[in-house]
């Protein structure tokens, strides 16, 4: 019943439409028949009426002028099932789209359906449940476990697992502990953790989120602008086209049948409902497309460059191996801790980890620091001048055996680090930054798609760049470079390529900006790399660089589907007309279908490839569950 | 000047964007008009002395969508 109250106008106007086309094959001249002929196109046509009433009014030419106009005359000349007909399958498909596009959009009101309500407040140890709005930055909260975390925070007690797959599509969920960043709408699956509010409202990972994928839908590819700009000459040239087979022939039904199909329904919206529904899949599996360009480009990739910290490897530097040739191990780590505290390069940090986890007291600062970009650090401690880098920064002829050291050391993937007084080298650390488990099958799937070539490249040594693109199969690599290096090889090759660079977003964005698309990965808590990349990967997980090209290749191929299509019925609706074979309902109703056909087509792309559907939904139960937990506590 | 974004009922056909961009641009006190017709929003820079938010729901409402929020 329910139902039948939501719909009854368009079941009234069904059941008119099948009673005009029996009471037509009967006796369409019948008073009767004519009654009710009329009724079905004041009823189902009035919307259409008001809308070129008003359009009219700010001189616009609308297809809803044309079908008026077209109505108005069937009428004159006494067919008034076609009139009927005509309006009832434009206001019956124009119902069937909205319902249809509104499904094509559904992927981003599920991001908006994530936004709690609701956060646990503690203020002078005492709980209060907040709604959401009235939460500012600095407020202290306290989560429960499988609870949402209601907003953007850092921790500040309690470590705990988070699973953030509603954001990043990443199904593994992520330790945290003090000081780690939490986002909004993630939940928390196991432990209790106090948090500091940082960001509220709008500012939210999540708001942004939703903002870019809004964006992303609305933004106009190239394709897309010409498709709309055929589609505005389209339409005048159809109508001109009508008045001159009316001067012509001067068959009115010739002309207005003509006019019907004067509107490039299909046509139009053939390319945008292709990128909503493949921005709003992407974007479930924690892949933000910038718009429909960067989903073009991303499709007509040949030649992927990939940074390699951070992208490729883990970007976690570790110290593996330390060859003392002066004192102890202890006291070598111990003075190269204490000259690297004054940096904060991933390289540094390995080494001041590993005097930590060695328990070396390291306390003591270093005087007259020296910062040497791209070469290492110069410093001072006990009178002593030491410096730790690489080869660039020794001033003397390094001894042959601990040259061989070293190569051995970086063919094995170690970036070595040399630590020298002014005299002689006393010791060298060897550093290695794992590979990503996820890196190799890339690499090697990546090939399957249609890439031409991989191309690594890094500021990192050339044998430890050797080591790390032949373990992934990397074609070719290229080390030593300093991030505008990357940028102009990039360039060079765009002659005759199409590229694609892939990137962290640490130090990269002059290279993201010159590849035709790029992607930054990791981009959950990197506001540059989220605002200069063509495509963002939410998660840490490169693999997700398959998804992104598959997706991107199968929406353009959806898209190329549908423009196909819709030009091919409008020349099959222009000669139809013309050999006489399509009347005015026939039109519209081939025009309406098309229509349909279109978006039914594009909402294929929500469905693609979303393994684990399973899972989501149930994962939503638990979500919608906690939250009505959260409102009752 | 100000601007406004009015989140509407799904607008579905492109025609819509021009019928809503065309009527609300010949209303004194607007500035600019976007119809972002994928999230069914329209964002209007206008002069908040000359015409009011309300005015501008007004006049789409009456061109036959609903107004859901002001944003």
């Amino acid at each position: 019943m329910r139902w039948l109250k939501h719909n009854l106008y368009i079941v009234t106007i069904s059941i008119l439409f099948v009673a005009s086309i029996i009471l037509d094959n009967l006796d369409p001249n019948n008073i009767i028949s004519k009654i009710i002929m009329t009724l079905l196109t004041l009823f189902a046509g009035f919307h259409i009426f008001k809308k070129a009433f008003m359009d009219l009014r700010y001189k616009i030419i609308g297809i809803d002028l044309l079908v008026t106009i077209a109505v108005v005359a069937a009428f004159i000349i006494g067919d008034l099932f076609e009139a009927a007909a005509v309006t009832y399958l434009f206001t019956l498909g124009h119902v069937l789209e909205k319902k249809s596009l509104e499904k094509t959009r559904s992927a981003l009101s599920a991001l908006i359906d994530l936004k709690p309500t609701l956060a646990r407040v503690i203020d002078k140890n005492k709980e209060t449940m907040v709604e959401l709005n009235q939460l500012k930055p600095k407020d202290i909260i306290l989560v429960k476990p499988g609870e949402k975390i209601p907003t953007d925070g850092v921790i500040i007690e309690g470590s705990v697992m988070i699973d953030e797959q509603m954001m990043t599509g990443e199904s593994m969920p992520v330790y945290k502990e003090v000081n780690d960043q939490v986002f909004g709408a993630t939940l928390l699956q196991s432990g209790y953790i106090k948090i500091e509010v940082t960001k509220v409202g709008s500012d939210t990972r999540l708001s942004k989120i939703i903002h870019m994928v809004e964006e992303a839908q609305d933004k106009k590819a190239h394709t897309q602008k010409f498709m709309e700009v055929f589609s505005k000459y389209y339409t005048p040239l159809v109508v001109l086209f009508a008045i001159i087979i009316y001067g012509m022939t001067l068959e009115i039904r010739l002309a207005i049948t003509m006019l019907v199909i004067a509107c490039p329904g299909a046509l139009v919206i053939s390319t945008p409902v292709s990128f909503v529904a493949g921005i709003g899949n992407a974007a479930r599996k924690g892949i933000l497309f910038k718009g429909g360009d960067s989903i073009e480009n991303l499709s007509k990739g040949s030649i992927i460059f990939f940074d390699k910290t951070g992208t490729l490897t883990l970007g976690k530097p570790v110290l593996r191996d330390i060859k003392v040739y002066d004192s102890t191990q202890n006291e070598l780590l111990k003075i190269a801790a204490i000259g690297e505290s004054f940096s904060e390069h991933p390289l540094s940090l390995a080494i001041i980890e590993a005097a930590r986890e060695k328990n070396i007291d390291i306390e003591d600062e270093p005087t007259d620091v020296e910062m040497k970009i791209g070469k290492g650090i110069i410093f001072r401690y006990n009178k002593v001048k030491y410096a730790i880098g690489n080869k660039q920064l020794i001033s003397f002829d390094i001894p042959k055996p601990i040259e061989h050291e070293i190569e051995m050391m970086e063919a094995q993937g170690m970036t070595t680090l040399i630590m020298s007084d002014s005299q002689k080298i006393l010791g060298l650390f060897g550093i290695e930054d794992g590979i990503r488990d996820e890196s190799i099958k890339l690499i090697r799937n990546l090939k399957k798609l249609g890439i031409k070539q991989t191309i690594m490249l890094t500021g990192d040594q050339k044998r430890v760049a050797h080591h790390i693109s032949h373990t992934l199969g990397i074609d070719q690599y290229y080390a030593g470079l300093l991030p505008e290096d990357k940028a102009s090889i990039i360039e060079s090759y765009h002659k005759e390529n199409h590229t694609i660079f892939v990137g962290d977003g640490i130090n990269d964005a002059l290279a993201l900006s010159t590849a035709n698309a790029s992607v930054a990965v990791g981009g959950m808590g990197k506001d540059i790399a989220m605002e200069t990349a063509d495509v963002v990967l939410l998660s840490e997980n490169i693999g997700k660089l398959e998804d992104a090209i598959k997706i991107s290749k199968k929406v353009k191929t959806n898209m190329i589907q549908n423009v196909v299509f819709s030009l091919f019925v409008v020349l099959f609706l222009i000669i139809g007309v013309i050999f006489r074979q399509v009347t005015m309902s026939i039109g519209m109703l081939v025009h309406e279908f098309s229509v349909l056909v279109v978006i039914v087509n594009a909402i294929r792309l929500l469905r693609y490839n979303q393994g684990g559907r399973h899972d989501k939904r149930s994962r939503t139960k638990q979500l919608h569950k906690s939250s009505s937990d959260l409102q009752k506590s | 000047m100000k601007k406004t974004i009015l989140q509407l009922e799904t607008v579905t056909c492109p025609s819509c964007i021009k019928r809503i961009e065309g009527s609300l641009k010949k209303l004194s006190g607007v500035d600019h008009v976007e119809v972002k017709f994928n999230a069914s929003k329209v964002e209007v820079r206008h002069d908040e002395n000359e015409i009011t938010i309300d005015a501008l729901s007004h006049m789409i409402t009456k061109l036959g969508y609903k107004v859901l929020s002001v944003i």
